[in-house]
């Protein structure tokens, strides 16, 4: 399982970019996307998801 | 005596002090007086710009909506374009070519610059590179200010706006729902008290390196209006330069929370009552116009539109050739002005009746008369006594002149906003305004026009008052 961006409602801020700390989150095209091989859900290095924590907009960084 | 002695200094601007306020030393004031938001006088003639290249934020603010974005919006936080760091740069060069008045450039958000400052920190090496005269400043939130204190002292940041509403989480608790610290997302009281301390923290390390620090604090009533006269006390004795009251702006379609529950914002009398109660404490600034974190201009005059990436060269290279004639330019004018407000000063304590006056001013810069009353977008508000002529703050309102549709209405706005106003200052204005405001009881003049904001209040204060017009205009 990974996180996922909704891009409708991503205002893209780019602060889940560098909070990422698999450094999976990368401006794509005209998006940000999570690179679901790289995600871990932050298990085992944060007690929360850091993309959603961070984002200002209520669920776009969302299980893929 | 007298006359020095209330316009502060020596008179002559080689001696280094033009225009300095008498309460301020000449160290802080060669800091602030090239500086329009830091400095009311250098507003007359000076204009910063904001680039936009840190839209990531670190925390939620009740009156915010990073999502909603407009053209026709002036509100801090709001964007048309988000720029990197190599865009602001062309950006920057672009507008310092073209508008000789700048002098300041700040990074402002669109989200936090302390927050991106990867960004921040980016932009700022390559600007200070291509321009170095241009004087560096950020505004933040204050959540990751301390650890960047040092960075901004190696960098030459010579100026920080915090924004701090409350030095009590009770109170922050209504204005903040969430902050993102530590890695970690806090709510509640707990959310409010690691702001608070992280705002207080950082604030006290700026002022122990000598960075002059501007207070912004945004006027919520009900929720920390009479609050803010506690905050004022908090960040003075921290060492802050300038307390900013600035009014709630609360929209529908602005899509922020307070906008959408109904949270109103001040009106200007609640405003300059609060602002009035802080007099004596931290220096306060009365003429903030909230601008857009893309804003470009002197301040009341944005001109970002003009400069959109679309607008400007690929590869500008940079000249000084505007900016250092404008400063010739404005070191005379200063000097000038200077002289005519030391006259006015006179003219006003040698009136035998006290009283007051209050005139609101058109003007588009240079501390002149010299907008047309339809044109203007905003009016000046000053406060006239015996003792000397006081910036009290500005009103906005929507040009009357809007080629010839809805002008009742708007007139109608104008008036309203004109709400405690004697008379109203312009270099031009219709019969039919001018009627509608003297039945309103507002006179309005164009007498004066192109004069010296200071000298025309001065001989209007004379007429009212008392003194022979024919002697105050010798």
């Amino acid at each position: 399982m990974a996180f996922k961006i909704v891009a409708s409602q991503c205002t893209q801020c780019g602060a889940c970019e560098f909070e990422c700390p698999s450094d999976a989150i990368e401006f794509k095209g005209e998006k940000y996307v999570i690179d679901p091989n790289k995600c871990t859900e932050c298990e085992g290095v944060f007690e929360l998801q850091q993309c959603a924590s961070v984002c200002p907009v209520p669920k776009t960084c969302v299980p893929a | 005596m007298l006359t020095t002695a209330k316009s502060g200094g020596c008179a002559s601007s080689s001696c280094g002090s033009s225009s300095r306020p008498t309460d301020m030393d000449s160290a802080t004031w060669e800091k602030i007086k090239d500086h329009p938001c830091f400095s009311e006088e250098a507003h007359h003639y000076f204009a910063r710009m904001h680039v936009a290249v840190a839209p990531a934020c670190n925390i939620q603010c009740n009156y915010c909506n990073r999502k909603y974005d407009c053209a026709n919006e002036s509100r801090p936080g709001v964007v048309s374009e988000k720029l990197t760091p190599d865009q602001a740069l062309r950006k920057v060069i672009a507008v310092a070519n073209e508008v000789p008045q700048l002098s300041v450039l700040g990074i402002a958000g669109p989200g936090d610059a302390c927050y991106d400052w990867k960004k921040t920190r980016a932009t700022f090496e390559r600007i200070a590179r291509e321009i170095p005269d241009i004087k560096l400043c950020i505004s933040t939130n204050g959540l990751a200010l301390p650890e960047h204190v040092d960075e901004l002292a190696e960098l030459n940041i010579s100026h920080v706006t915090i924004t701090i509403n409350m030095v009590d989480p009770a109170v922050g608790e209504k204005i903040y729902p969430w902050i993102f610290y530590g890695h970690r997302r806090y709510t509640g009281m707990e959310a409010a008290k690691i702001l608070h301390e992280r705002q207080m923290l950082g604030l006290e390390m700026l002022s122990k390196r000598g960075i002059l620090t501007k207070i912004n604090s945004v006027m919520i009533p009900g929720i920390n209006d009479q609050h803010l006269i506690e905050v004022n006390k908090w960040v003075k004795e921290r060492g802050a330069f300038l307390h900013n009251v600035m009014p709630l702006i609360s929209d529908p379609a602005h899509g922020t929370c307070f906008g959408q529950t109904g949270q109103r914002g001040p009106t200007a009398l609640e405003l300059k009552a609060l602002q009035d109660r802080l007099e004596g404490g931290a220096k306060l600034m009365r003429h903030c116009r909230q601008c857009r974190a893309d804003a470009v201009g002197l301040l009341g005059t944005d001109r970002g539109q003009e400069f959109t990436l679309d607008q400007i060269p690929l590869e500008p290279g940079y000249n000084s050739g505007k900016r250092h004639a404008y400063r010739e330019v404005v070191s005379r004018i200063r000097d000038d002005h200077l002289a005519a407000k030391n006259q006015a000063i006179t003219t006003l304590a040698s009136v035998s009746v006290r009283g007051s006056l209050h005139v609101a001013v058109a003007t588009k810069g240079g501390g002149r008369i010299n907008e047309h009353f339809g044109h203007a977008k905003e009016f000046q508000v000053y406060e006239a006594s015996q003792t000397g002529i006081k910036f009290v703050g500005h009103r906005k309102v929507e040009p009357y002149c809007r080629g010839g549709w809805g002008e009742e209405a708007t007139l109608g706005g104008i008036i309203a906003a004109l709400e405690g106003i004697n008379i109203v200052l312009c270099a031009k204005i219709g019969d039919c305004p001018q009627k509608q405001l003297m039945e309103a009881g507002i006179r309005a003049t164009e007498a004066f026009g192109y004069d010296y904001i200071e000298t025309a209040i001065s001989a209007l204060y004379a007429a009212e008052y008392g003194l022979d017009l024919s002697k105050a205009t010798a």
